[in-house]
């Protein structure tokens, strides 16, 4: 491969559900594309993201149950002999299992799709020069489009620098002990998530906020049953306090009165934020305009400088790997020849906490607005499925006037998935009385967004 | 306290009425003596109509745009001491006698800057859109939703993609389904309506615009434009003029000018030839009164000038330019046009002509087809010159030639009388000495 130039109409920069949805939407239209990726194809998401983390809540939560059914003396009728015990290495094992199914069936989807994958890192001498280095030494690549797919990293606070016992989530994923305490600094949905699922896991956890609220980016309702659960699970929550640095007997605090002290901490997880990762790469010497730390794209995502290309985090709020394939398949398109460009309605996002939350759209509703909200405790299936008690609830914006829904937000027990609904709802343009209209299944959750169409029409049945 | 009725005062010999074009005070406000009440228009000039007391304004009649008839109640002002009227039983009934009928009087108060409703911002007039990263107050590790506005048109994301492909605003396209969400059926609509871009280049249709009320100047030339139209039955004549040798004498007298002399346009050398000529066409030079069936010809010559103004068309009139040199008529020219531009133009200045020049200028094309300027019978223009060949002979040179435009009053004039006097001007400048045979210009 050494000395070798490339010339492809397409090069994708980065191998995460940005860049290798848009290298095989590129390869099925035809184009001849490169993609490079120096890890495994899947990026954040899938090797180090989304999906592991998913695993482990999904593990956690089922220790949680076993954990509960045998100290209670039994749950729903289900008794367990004796507790369970937890091999956190094999939950690991499992999970990456998931992990390399999915990063081979993205490796066998872009050889489908006659993608060229190169495995190494890519740095630019100018916007249409790239050399790779690979195992087997440089390739060089000359490609007519770039695309820009290279993600974002976790912050770092510089009081507390990622190693030894202060993780990234991508350390935390990869634990194969568990610690017996745990100090989460950072309470949004990354640091809550983990929080959450290592509390189930056993792990004694504390979490530091320095905003006034877990969640500061939602609506207060909507996060009031996640409070409910960390307080009746005893997770320790410090906010509107400042994670100082590191001592012997954990992690420093500093709360809003001023009063400092360590909370015990054998593992610190840092979940502040993540950045785009701009950096070492070569972006400075591609003309590209930046919009403060990312890069600028208009509604192409085109960059200032000719058929380059930006997609996903390293191009902004909000990083979510939907926004970033979304943006992939459509800028394969452009290059393509067809028109396209980004005008999604709603862009929807959840946070796997415990319970889960949902939301599409419009959260804050104002005059003109309608607003219809429909309690879980009044859903048959979220009973069945002990989804009822949490304070869960699904809640309808509408228009007023037109009754089109704007918003629409959910937070239960396994309310992710109404997320397609939801996004369905909003994005065709329904109205309340389209929801009012349409059979919803019984019984499932999805009776509860009927209900609260319903009740913003003024009629709900069930409440 | 007494009650004052400023009305509108005779501001001109024959004007029966008069446009409000614009208002200076409204309801409450405390005047004195002299300040400006509102401007009105007459004709073509517009009066400043200041009042003659001082008090406060308790009511004004008539919005912009309005006739008022002269005698009209305009303002009603409360005054120290008696005023001129018994104060009102009802404020705000008029106690005005009937007024003609365009006149606006009795019950219309209008508040001098009529209120308009707050508009609400139409998709059509939204900021385009940006793509993802908005909402830098949001940007932290979380989500952060697109924000979903009015600005949003409501269509479902099939019929959103298909309209950008076609370039289609959807802004502007009607909807029909419920809550006006716009349907596939709608763009198909819209498209077979021929609302559709003509390429995929991303051409689009404007559609929409303004309604703009025309009042003040452009309501005039309107009014006019139509009268003349309507009531003179306008015969176009068209003549090519070679005017190379009044053009040389021109540069030569810029080149050399006497004292005091004014650069020389081409325009004061035509009405020198028009004065010339007129004697022999006494019809063309006058004013017809259709409804009273008399022609008053004109023994002096009065010669409207056209003039583009930033309000719109105005014509000054050069006053007997049979007795002005050609500097003097320069000079005149120059001030009347200024006037006009500046709008200090008198009612006097702007009356009163007995035949008419419009010249487009170096605009001017090939040939125009003047509108009279009523109730005058005769319209000249000069068109642009240019530079052309010409046979002469068996020569064929290089000529400057211009065309002369011209619409008469078929009722007075008859083609072969326009015809003869076109030819008579035309061999005026083409001969220009002829011009200034036994006259001291």
């Amino acid at each position: 491969m050494s000395g070798r130039t490339l010339r492809p109409r397409v090069l994708v920069v980065g191998g995460g559900p940005g860049g290798y949805v848009a290298a095989i939407r590129a390869g099925q239209l035809g184009l001849e594309t490169v993609l490079v990726e120096a890890g495994r194809p899947g990026g954040t998401c899938l090797t180090r993201g989304c999906i592991p983390s998913k695993a482990i809540i999904h593990a956690a939560d089922l220790f949680a149950e076993t954990s509960r059914a045998a100290a209670q003396g039994g749950h729903l009728g289900i008794r367990l002999a004796a507790p369970p015990t937890l091999d956190l290495a094999a939950t690991m094992r499992w999970k990456d299992g998931i992990v390399d199914r999915l990063s081979n069936g993205v490796t066998a989807l872009l050889r489908r799709a006659q993608v060229t994958v190169l495995k190494g890192w890519a740095s630019f001498a100018d916007a249409k020069s790239c050399t790779v280095e690979t195992a087997e030494g440089p390739v060089k690549i000359e490609p007519e489009h770039v695309i820009l797919a290279t993600g974002s990293l976790p912050v770092e606070l510089p009081s507390l620098p990622f190693g030894g016992d202060v993780l990234s989530s991508t350390e935390a994923l990869a634990l194969t002990e568990l610690p017996r305490t745990l100090a989460v600094v950072g309470a949004g949905y990354i640091g809550l998530e983990l929080g959450i699922a290592f509390a189930k896991l056993g792990v004694r956890v504390a979490l530091v906020e320095a905003a006034e609220r877990i969640l500061p980016l939602y609506d207060e309702l909507l996060t009031r049953p996640v409070l409910d659960w960390l307080h009746a699970h005893d997770v320790e929550l410090h906010l509107q306090a400042r994670a100082g640095g590191r001592s012997a007997r954990g992690l420093d605090i500093e709360t809003p009165l001023g009063d400092r002290f360590a909370i015990p901490a054998e593992k610190i997880l840092v979940t502040v934020g993540r950045k785009p990762n701009t950096q070492g790469w070569g972006l400075e010497t591609m003309a590209i305009e930046m919009d403060g730390r990312f890069i600028k794209v208009d509604e192409r995502c085109a960059t200032s400088s000719r058929n380059v290309w930006a997609i996903g985090d390293v191009t902004g709020e909000p990083m979510l790997a939907h926004r970033a394939s979304a943006q992939g398949e459509m800028v394969a398109e452009i290059i393509a020849g067809k028109r396209r460009r980004f005008d999604p309605v709603a862009i929807p996002a959840i946070c796997f906490t415990e319970p889960e939350i949902v939301t599409v759209g419009v959260e804050r509703a104002d005059e003109n607005h309608v607003v219809g909200q429909f309690p879980f405790m009044a859903n048959g299936r979220a009973l069945s499925m002990e989804a009822g008690d949490s304070g869960g609830f699904v809640r309808t914006v509408a228009e007023k006037g037109s009754g089109r829904i704007v918003g629409l937000q959910a937070v239960g027990r396994h309310v992710s998935e109404l997320a397609s609904g939801f996004v369905a709802l909003i994005e065709m343009g329904a109205t309340l009385e389209d929801v009012a209209g349409m059979i919803h299944a019984h019984p499932t959750l999805g009776e509860a967004v009927h209900e609260s169409a319903l009740k913003a029409l003024g009629h709900a049945i069930h409440v | 306290m007494g009650r004052y009725l400023f009305r509108l005062p005779d501001i001109g010999e024959g004007v029966t009425e008069a446009e409000i074009v614009a208002w200076h005070v409204q309801p409450g406000a405390r005047i004195r003596e002299d300040d400006n009440l509102a401007d009105v228009m007459t004709d073509k000039a517009t009066v400043e109509m200041t009042s003659p007391v001082d008090g406060t304004v308790t009511a004004v009649h008539g919005e912009v745009g309005a006739m008022l008839a002269v005698g009209a109640v305009l303002v009603e002002l409360e005054v120290e001491g008696e005023g001129n009227a018994p104060a009102q039983a009802e404020p705000g009934a008029s106690v005005e006698p009937p007024a003609p009928p365009s006149a606006a009087t009795g019950e219309s108060r209008v508040e001098a800057a009529p209120a308009v409703a707050p508009e609400r911002t139409s998709p059509a007039q939204a900021a385009p859109r940006t793509a993802p990263p908005p909402e830098k107050s949001r940007a932290v590790a979380g989500r952060v939703d697109i924000p979903i506005g009015p600005r949003q048109v409501f269509a479902a994301p099939a019929t959103r993609r298909r309209a950008y492909e076609l370039g289609i605003p959807l802004q502007f396209v009607p909807g029909t389904g419920p809550g006006g969400r716009i349907l596939p059926s709608d763009l198909d609509d819209f498209i077979a309506s021929g609302g559709m871009a003509r390429a995929p280049g991303g051409l689009a249709p404007r559609t929409g615009g303004e309604d703009v009320k025309i009042v003040g100047l452009r309501r005039r030339i309107a009014e006019r434009m139509q009268e003349a139209k309507r009531r003179i039955p306008h015969i176009a004549y068209v003549e090519e003029v070679d005017v190379t040798q009044i053009e040389a004498l021109r540069a030569e007298m810029n080149a050399r000018p006497d004292e005091g002399q004014p650069k020389l346009t081409l325009l004061p050398f035509l009405i020198r030839a028009l004065v010339r000529a007129l004697p022999d066409f006494p019809q063309v030079n006058a004013r017809f009164d259709d409804d009273e069936g008399v022609l008053h010809v004109s023994a002096g010559v009065h010669v409207g000038i056209a003039t583009q103004t930033p309000g719109g068309l105005m014509v000054p009139v050069l006053r007997h330019a049979e007795a002005l040199t050609l500097a003097e008529i320069a000079r005149e020219i120059a001030r009347l046009s200024a006037a006009a531009r500046e709008g200090t133009a008198k009612r006097e200045e702007l009356s009163g002509s007995t035949i008419t020049i419009t010249s487009l200028g170096p605009l001017g094309g090939i040939a125009t087809t003047p509108v009279i300027n009523h109730p005058e019978v005769a319209i000249i223009g000069p068109n642009r010159i240019v530079e052309k060949p010409v046979v002469q002979g068996q020569f064929v040179s290089v000529r400057k030639v211009m065309n002369i435009s011209s619409s008469f009053d078929h009722r007075i004039v008859d083609g072969y009388d326009a015809a003869s006097f076109i030819q008579a001007l035309k061999r005026l400048i083409e001969h220009p000495a002829l011009i200034f045979m036994g006259d001291g210009a």
